[in-house]
């Protein structure tokens, strides 16, 4: 499903990424771990097609096509989500009328009709139900004022409505308490099918004990370091990640 | 100098009509439509020297041949044309005026309990002469500006809405003054005057709409008196046609725990000068001023508001926001005074501009004099584009680039409307302002 080799990228003319190789199959579950600043937002922004990190070699294959050259709402109608770790605020958009102009926006590039409001309402009714949401969520400005909890959910009802077949959470378990973090595992392990793939960008091993990734890779300055399956989660969760480091120093440039 | 030959123009049409066609005025509105030429005639036209009129030029105005000879009242549209208009809107009570002129047969009126009045300006002159000149007389008195002065001297008609003492009319009533196409260029005066006794509440939606094209001038002015514990919520929604000028007054006096909301809303004009003016007379008054425009091609709006604090312990609550594409320019000039003794006032200003093109001008000045201790007052102005993470965010969830902007300026548009409290009224300009952002742009053409 998705292919990406020797990425070199960066931000602001600095290369973060200097040569990542993946590979992710429908029906697998890859978590990309590490310490802040191993570039696994980098990794996450640039497959979403973000505007201000900039590609300077290697590829990335979607399905076979060229990722680099389709803009952002493209890869997102493709079957792409990105769940953002800082989910923008943006006053006097009613959620659902977000939701509702992303839904058949996704819809209409499938060649599915549009939903009407009443058919949306009933679609969103049904989905909010899974990641516990408060119907008063629905009326307020996109994001705004939404607490780092709300945020989080927020991402997993719209990853729900939009049911991609490659989904990028980037960081989406970080500050939050159990009860959401259950929400975001059951919402992740609902979409795991043999027809779609996810990739857990993730700091910790905690969302790792509620969903089992069938692939771990470890990213340590712009490289992947170390990958395995499980129990190398596990393993960072024990000895953290200075022994990777260590490794990683010790490779070429 | 072609000032001096506009200014004529208005002056030699008021000495025509004041020969002949004020002859049925009662004497006390002769003198004073005589004593507000005076004041025309002394004042002039306002040129960017005067500190006023600063970042607006009304030198397409001052070339504009006005025939105001005419009496006429011009073609009276079919009323499915004025339905479809003012669609989303044609269900409410409607008092119209057809270049200038009130058209019983297009205008659909409430019932109104006794003593209540709803009607015609120049009608009322006959059935109420005493109650109109009390409003019409007092309002001389304040010192207008040019426009003002030469509204006062040349005004056919309006509207005259008198709600008495505990009266509620909860339902939108919409004064709809429509143009329609003439020869030449003219200008309508139209006045309205506006009384809610004490603890009467009622809905109020002003529109100035065009019906074809064409060069006009619509000089508007509109006084409105809250007595103790009223509210109004009032709107003003200006669609005028493409090539027409638009100077608007709203002056407001507001009488202990009165409340006054008021929302105005600017999309079509060539340019557009408003007025709100509004005096805090008694303790406990409170006034909240919104307004939006949303301008393309070569539009230009200018919002002056007078907050006057006269008393203590009234609050005012100002929110103006614009957006701008093409070359339009945007004037947003906001006084807030607080009188000596005005303890415990309570004012606030926020002037916001979203700009969609590199080619607008933007001049945004808040003018806070403050004599009295004791006070809460501020403003905040700010100006920007929309912002690339947002857009970003909505491209990440499938949207193009139009269809994000478009949201993106919908919402920063839609904190002016969020505060009409009056449902059906915000639902109408909720669609008024979708029409007017199809496409993310605003068009070369008003509407």
């Amino acid at each position: 499903m998705l292919s990406i080799r020797k990425l070199h990228a960066g931000v602001a003319g600095k290369e973060i990424l200097h040569g990542i190789d993946l590979e992710v199959r429908a029906g697998e579950v890859h978590a990309v771990m590490g310490p802040n600043g191993s570039g696994k937002s980098t990794l996450a922004q640039v497959l979403a097609g973000h505007p201000g990190y900039l590609v300077t070699a290697g590829e990335i294959l979607y399905e076979g096509r060229n990722l680099l050259e389709m803009p952002p709402e493209e890869r997102a109608r493709e079957g792409i989500f990105m769940a953002f770790q800082y989910p923008v605020e943006i006053p006097g958009v009613a959620n659902a009328e977000f939701l509702k102009a992303a839904v058949n926006a996704v819809r209409e590039h499938r060649g599915l009709e549009e939903l009407d409001a009443v058919e949306f309402l009933a679609l969103l009714k049904e989905k909010m139900k899974f990641v516990d949401m408060d119907p008063g969520f629905m009326s307020r400005s996109l994001n705004e004022g939404f607490s780092g909890g709300e945020k989080k959910r927020n991402e997993i009802l719209q990853m729900t409505l939009l049911d991609p077949k490659l989904a990028v959470l980037d960081e989406t378990d970080s500050g939050l308490d159990i009860d959401a973090l259950r929400t975001l595992a059951a919402g992740v392990n609902r979409l795991r099918r043999p027809d779609n793939a996810m990739i857990l960008v993730t700091h910790y091993q905690r969302l790792l004990s509620y969903v089992t990734p069938d692939r771990v890779h470890v990213l340590s300055n712009g490289r992947i370091v170390k990958s395995g399956d499980h129990a190398l989660a596990r393993e960072l969760e024990a000895r953290g990640y200075e022994w990777l480091e260590a490794t990683a120093e010790a490779l070429p440039r | 100098m072609t000032d001096r030959t506009t200014k004529e123009t208005f002056l030699a049409a008021f000495a025509e009509r004041d020969r002949r066609g004020f002859a049925d005025d009662p004497s006390w509105l002769r003198e004073a439509r005589r004593a507000a030429m005076e004041r025309f005639a002394e004042l002039g036209l306002p040129t960017t020297r005067d500190e006023d009129w600063k970042y607006t030029s009304l030198a397409p105005l001052v070339e504009t041949p006005f025939d105001l000879a005419g009496e006429e009242t011009g073609e009276i549209p079919a009323e499915e044309a004025l339905s479809s208009l003012s669609e989303g809107s044609s269900s409410w009570s409607r008092l119209v005026f057809v270049n200038g002129r009130h058209v019983g047969k297009l205008s659909t009126i409430p019932p109104l309990p006794p003593g209540g009045r709803l009607g015609s300006l120049a009608e009322a002159l006959i059935t109420d002469e005493e109650m109109v000149r009390s409003h019409l007389t007092s309002a001389g008195e304040k010192g207008e500006g040019a426009f003002g002065s030469l509204n006062a001297a040349l005004w056919s008609d309006g509207a005259f809405f008198h709600v008495p003492a505990g009266m509620s009319l909860e339902a939108p009533i919409q004064l709809l003054f429509v143009a329609t196409p003439f020869e030449r260029p003219r200008a309508d005066h139209p006045r309205s005057v506006i009384v809610l006794e004490r603890e009467s509440r009622a809905v109020l939606v002003e529109t100035y709409i065009a019906l074809g094209g064409g060069t006009y001038l619509t000089n508007a002015s509109t006084e409105i008196v809250l007595g103790p514990g009223a509210a109004l919520d009032h709107h003003k929604i200006v669609l005028e046609g493409g090539q027409a000028f638009h100077v608007g007054r709203t002056r407001v006096r507001q009488e202990r725990d009165s409340r006054f909301t008021s929302c105005s809303l600017a999309f079509g004009g060539r340019i557009i000068r408003n007025d709100v003016d509004v005096l805090l007379a008694a303790e406990g008054s409170e006034c909240m001023l919104s307004g939006l425009f949303v301008i393309g091609g070569g539009q230009h709006v200018d919002t002056h508001t007078v907050m006057d604090h006269a008393q203590p312990r009234a609050s005012s609550r100002q929110l103006y926001k614009g957006v701008l594409d093409g070359r339009s320019r945007g004037v947003f000039n906001g006084r807030v005074i607080v009188r000596p003794g005005a303890n415990g006032t309570d004012a606030h200003q926020t002037n916001k501009n979203l700009i969609l093109s590199d080619g607008v001008e933007v001049d945004s000045k808040p003018q806070l004099e403050i004599f009295a201790d004791d006070v809460k007052c501020s403003h905040g102005a700010a100006d920007g584009q929309l912002a690339e993470d947002a857009i970003f965010y909505l491209k990440s969830r499938g949207l193009d680039e139009v269809a994000a902007r478009t949201l993106l300026t919908h919402g920063f548009a839609s904190e002016v409307l969020d505060r009409i409290r009056v449902e059906p009224v915000r639902n109408w300009c909720q669609d008024l302002l979708r029409g007017r952002l199809r496409g993310g742009r605003v068009a070369e053409d008003a509407p």
